[in-house]
């Protein structure tokens, strides 16, 4: 039972994504009410984790394969937030749509329930069973719209998204067989003991790891599916992949890399892999970036470079003791921060494409006079994205640079710096369109309320974590806390 | 608490602004005066109530965020160099305010971006924990951005686009040196950093002293990074020039001194003779630049550029005689430059162009703009008696021991002042009358007058009675060249 009680928060979900289909089948006049069914699922699943927070007795499950501790709950928190948002955001397309509807929320509950499950994973099967659990749902959901490039980004991403698993097997695989255990404990015990004699095997199969969970977090040289697939997949879809999947493979990645690899004959060799991809992603996805004339593929090819600078707190872990917590703490800042206010910008495209049938950044022009809440709402998301103060972004960026200062990593810094600045650019492009820009029609825009609610509790989180953030660093640290005393 | 009162009250001002009613937006003209004018009456008391070498006074001290190794204080304080400083941007608000009375698009928006761009800039003079000060210096750029792009003419948003890309590229820089000075000495306390001896950081301190000057440089202008200037000085609103070149130019300098020298004094004396070397460049390109000007208020942004070479010149012989020149100048440069803008933009309302060759004989159809315009040009060549005739004799005699070679170049750039300034009074003023501007009036409201008379009875004070100010920069000055000195 004890077990059970450990894997609670997500078996809530499942169970809520269980009865949105038995709801549908049975009451099928009745679908108004499937959100708000997966709605309680999810707030189930916060209770649930509450309630272990508060137990404050964190402990592993399934013979040491799952673990519920600091770390575990602070995603899951995270993954909670976005699938509640998620849903809700996604009402009012979904009841235009009017297709399948139970399948759709379904899916969505079973992908976070995966992301949830990878959150406190400690064992490679599990990690990539979790992680297969949250990729197929969202495979689908990514074709889910009815036109054709809907068709090709689901198309696209399951295929690559099938090359990246196998990759990342294959590496697992070689740890397996180097260590005889999938255990991360046992696989590091094994290579503190020996590690030193088969370095280059480790060496292959990090490289192996960072290149299959590098597809989900979607930095350079994974990032090809990006744009197409944020295009492409229905908009609410497209603001799940963009936090949903990322954040987990940065959860995942930390575990495995800090409990298994941690080692130090490795973890510099990881660190400066870890550097030259943030470094490379941050320049290309803003020189991408800057060009886009959609919007969407705008915030793809900037979820790029927002990867980049997560990664930057990923370098900087390898150095142990306080300065590792600051890297992993700033990664887990960043990746909150980042969380809510892109889903914050995604949810605002929604609302206004759903009005203007458009995701033309050049049809933005003058959105203040025609929605002012929806763009000043955009505008304050991108003005975090962008890291500029007085918002969430802002202290997720200094955080993570401050990280790599004290790992001194300064070259990287300097171009993690430079690229804000960049990304400043093509941001504020979008908000001096909205604020600047002459409409071509004066009609104001009705905003639907679910999306005013979605929209609305993203971004206070992104003003309220700007101005106080000491509650979300302090979460953050007390979750990086767990890798340096193990 | 004083201080806090003092910087957040514009912006309280321009969030009271903002909540007027439609009907009544004629009203923010009122709210912005009222507030800039309490402003101006706080400064001045503090001015009065301040010690005299009594160090750091007015604290307000409050730890904001302290999470591990990380802690932000808000911390407020001014001493003797930065309260003339306070004094001077409340006084140019209040100026600014009155200029830009006419206003009659968007009001609202317009006085509470100026209210904001005041507090912006008092936080960066009052501010002594660095995270509060790059905040302060960031929170700038918002309402810069929209006064030029929005109340601007000509290319208003390519030159505001500008200015915002040049200054966020400068502060990139500025950010990471903040970060590696905060962490070797695990503060970001200005004071204390400003006492602490500081032999190594994660960075070599002489590329930390070289990304915090960058960071001030472009604020200042230096050559070469001075090419935003004339462009936000041609497009921007009377009123924004005025703050522009009155007191956002003046953060640079004073930036200079309080962090490049004062926590660095070791690196300011290796490098001492680059400062004054490239302020002596830049006082005689701008005077050369300035020449081939045809419009008038690029002819005084050129002229701004060559002026605060000075202020560089003198920080850079690092004697207090000196630092208390350049400190003076600033002060003398705000109000002279601020008397000319303002001159300058009574004048473009009747006729509608700064083309020098388009004017001619204003002083027979506007005869007291034309006394306001030789006035200012008088004091802007350096005319005995009036401020900027103190702040440059004691730059001069202060550097001349350490940097002969230097001050003699800026001499003659000084020189080249008194030519370009006088044979452009006697191109607009004086010559053969124009008969266009027969009908236009001459400056006649009683704001206009205000702002005038008061500007040229400061210039006049500090120019009869330097001891004022001196007196109270001096002892400031005096530590930190003792800091330098050994």
């Amino acid at each position: 039972m004890s077990e059970l009680d450990i894997v609670g928060p997500q078996l809530a979900i499942l169970l809520a994504a269980a009865a949105v289909l038995v709801w549908d089948a049975l009451l099928p006049n009745r679908r108004i009410c499937l959100p708000y069914i997966a709605l309680i699922g999810v707030f189930g699943a916060v209770i649930w984790t509450s309630t272990w927070v508060i137990r404050g007795d964190f402990q592993t499950a399934f013979d040491g394969t799952f673990a519920i501790d600091q770390y575990a709950v602070f995603f899951q928190y995270v993954f909670a937030g976005i699938a509640a948002i998620v849903v809700v955001a996604s009402i009012d397309w979904v009841n235009r749509v009017d297709r399948r509807q139970s399948e759709y929320f379904a899916l969505v509950l079973t992908a976070s329930a995966g992301l949830m499950f990878l959150a406190g994973a400690r064992d490679l099967i599990t990690i990539f069973l979790a992680l297969e659990l949250s990729s197929i749902p969202q495979y689908i959901l990514a074709g889910w719209g009815k036109d054709q490039r809907s068709s090709e980004a689901g198309m696209k991403y399951l295929l690559l998204g099938a090359i990246a698993s196998a990759l990342l097997l294959y590496g697992m695989t070689m740890l397996y067989g180097f260590s005889g255990s999938t255990l991360l404990s046992d696989i590091s015990v094994a290579i503190t003991e020996n590690g030193a004699d088969s370095r280059s095997l480790l060496i292959v199969a990090s490289v192996l790891l960072i290149a299959g969970f590098g597809f989900k977090m979607a930095v350079v040289p994974f990032q090809m599916w990006v744009p197409d697939v944020y295009q492409g997949a229905p908009t609410p879809v497209a603001a799940f992949l963009s936090v949903g999947s990322k954040a987990a493979a940065f959860a995942v990645v930390m575990r495995i890399f800090f409990e298994g690899l941690g080692e130090q004959i490795l973890s510099d060799d990881w660190a400066m892999i870890f550097a030259v991809i943030a470094a490379a992603s941050m320049t290309l996805g803003n020189l991408f970036a800057i060009v886009q004339r959609d919007i969407k593929r705008m915030l793809g090819y900037s979820s790029i470079a927002q990867a980049g600078n997560f990664m930057i707190g990923l370098a900087a872990i390898s150095i142990a003791g306080e300065h590792f917590v600051q890297g992993a703490s700033g990664v887990l800042l960043f990746v909150a921060a980042y969380a809510f206010t892109n889903l914050g910008a995604f949810i605002a495209v929604i609302g206004i494409s759903q009005k203007i049938g458009s995701d033309n950044i050049a049809d933005y022009a003058g959105m203040w006079r025609r929605a002012p809440l929806l763009a000043l709402a955009l505008a304050i998301c991108l003005i975090s994205l962008a890291g500029i103060p007085p918002t969430a972004g802002f202290w997720a960026k200094l955080y993570v640079f401050n990280a790599g200062i004290r790992a001194d990593l300064a070259w990287l810094v300097i171009i993690g710096v430079l690229n804000s600045v960049v990304s400043a650019y093509y941001y504020l492009a979008v908000v001096r369109q909205m604020f600047l820009g002459e409409a071509e029609e004066e009609e104001r825009l009705a905003i639907s309320p679910t999306i005013a609610v979605a929209l609305g509790i993203s971004t206070v989180g992104v003003i309220v974590f700007g101005i106080f953030p000491t509650p979300l660093v302090d979460a953050a640290r007390e979750a990086a806390a767990i890798f340096a005393t193990s | 608490m004083l201080l806090t009162v003092l910087v957040f009250l514009p912006a309280f001002a321009g969030i009271m602004i903002l909540l007027l009613p439609a009907t009544r937006a004629s009203y923010s003209r009122w709210v912005a005066l009222l507030g800039s004018l309490i402003a101006l009456a706080l400064s001045i008391g503090m001015f009065f109530a301040f010690e005299k070498g009594g160090g750091f006074q007015f604290i307000d001290k409050a730890s904001w965020i302290d999470v591990g190794a990380f802690h932000v204080q808000y911390f407020l304080g001014v001493d003797g160099l930065s309260l003339p400083l306070v004094v001077l941007t409340t006084f140019l608000t209040t100026a600014a305010v009155l200029v830009s009375f006419r206003i009659e698009h968007r009001p609202r928006a317009y006085f509470a971006s100026l209210m904001v761009l005041s507090t912006s800039v008092l936080g960066v003079f009052t501010a002594m924990d660095f995270l509060l000060f790059f905040l302060f210096w960031e929170l700038e750029l918002f309402p810069m951005y929209l006064l030029i792009s929005v109340w601007g003419s000509g290319r208003r948003e390519y030159s505001a686009m500008k200015f915002v890309l040049y200054t966020v590229a400068g502060s990139a820089f500025m950010l990471v040196a903040i970060l590696a000075l905060a962490f070797s000495e695990g503060t970001f306390d200005m004071q204390l950093l400003g006492e602490a001896n500081i032999s190594s950081a994660v960075l070599p301190l002489r590329w930390v002293f070289l990304f915090l000057f960058i960071g001030f440089a472009v604020k200042l202008p230096i050559v070469p990074l001075h090419t935003w200037l004339p462009d936000a000085h041609s497009d921007a609103p009377t009123a924004v020039s005025v703050m522009l070149a009155g007191v956002l130019l003046k953060m640079g300098g004073y930036a200079i001194i309080r962090t490049c020298i004062t926590i660095l004094p070791d690196q300011a004396n290796d490098y001492g003779i680059w400062l004054a070397a490239i302020g002596a460049i830049s006082v005689l390109y701008g005077a050369f630049v300035t020449f081939r000007q045809t419009d008038v208020k690029r002819l005084i942004a050129y002229s701004s550029v060559s002026h605060m070479g000075l202020v560089l010149l003198g920080i850079g012989a690092l004697g207090t005689t000196a630092m208390v020149g350049a400190a003076y100048q600033m002060l003398a440069h705000g109000l002279i430059t601020g008397l000319l803008f303002v001159v300058i933009g009574l004048m473009y309302e009747r006729t509608h162009t700064r083309e020098i060759g388009k004017l001619g004989g204003l002083a027979r159809q506007m005869p007291l703009i034309a006394t306001g315009l030789v006035f200012a040009g008088f004091a802007s060549v350096g005319l005995p008696a009036l401020a900027g005739f103190v702040a440059e004799i004691t730059v001069f005699i202060g550097a001349f021991q350490k940097h002969e070679w230097a001050v003699l170049m800026a001499i003659f750039g000084v020189v080249l002042s008194a030519g370009y300034i006088l044979w452009t009074l006697q191109r607009v003023v004086f010559g053969p009358v124009r008969s266009e501007w027969d009908d236009a009036d001459d400056q006649k409201h009683w704001w206009e007058h205000a702002s005038v008379v008061g500007l040229a009875a400061l210039v006049i004070l500090l120019g009869v009675y330097p001891s004022l100010i001196m007196d109270m920069i001096d002892p400031a000055i005096g530590v930190i060249s003792a800091r330098v000195a050994g």
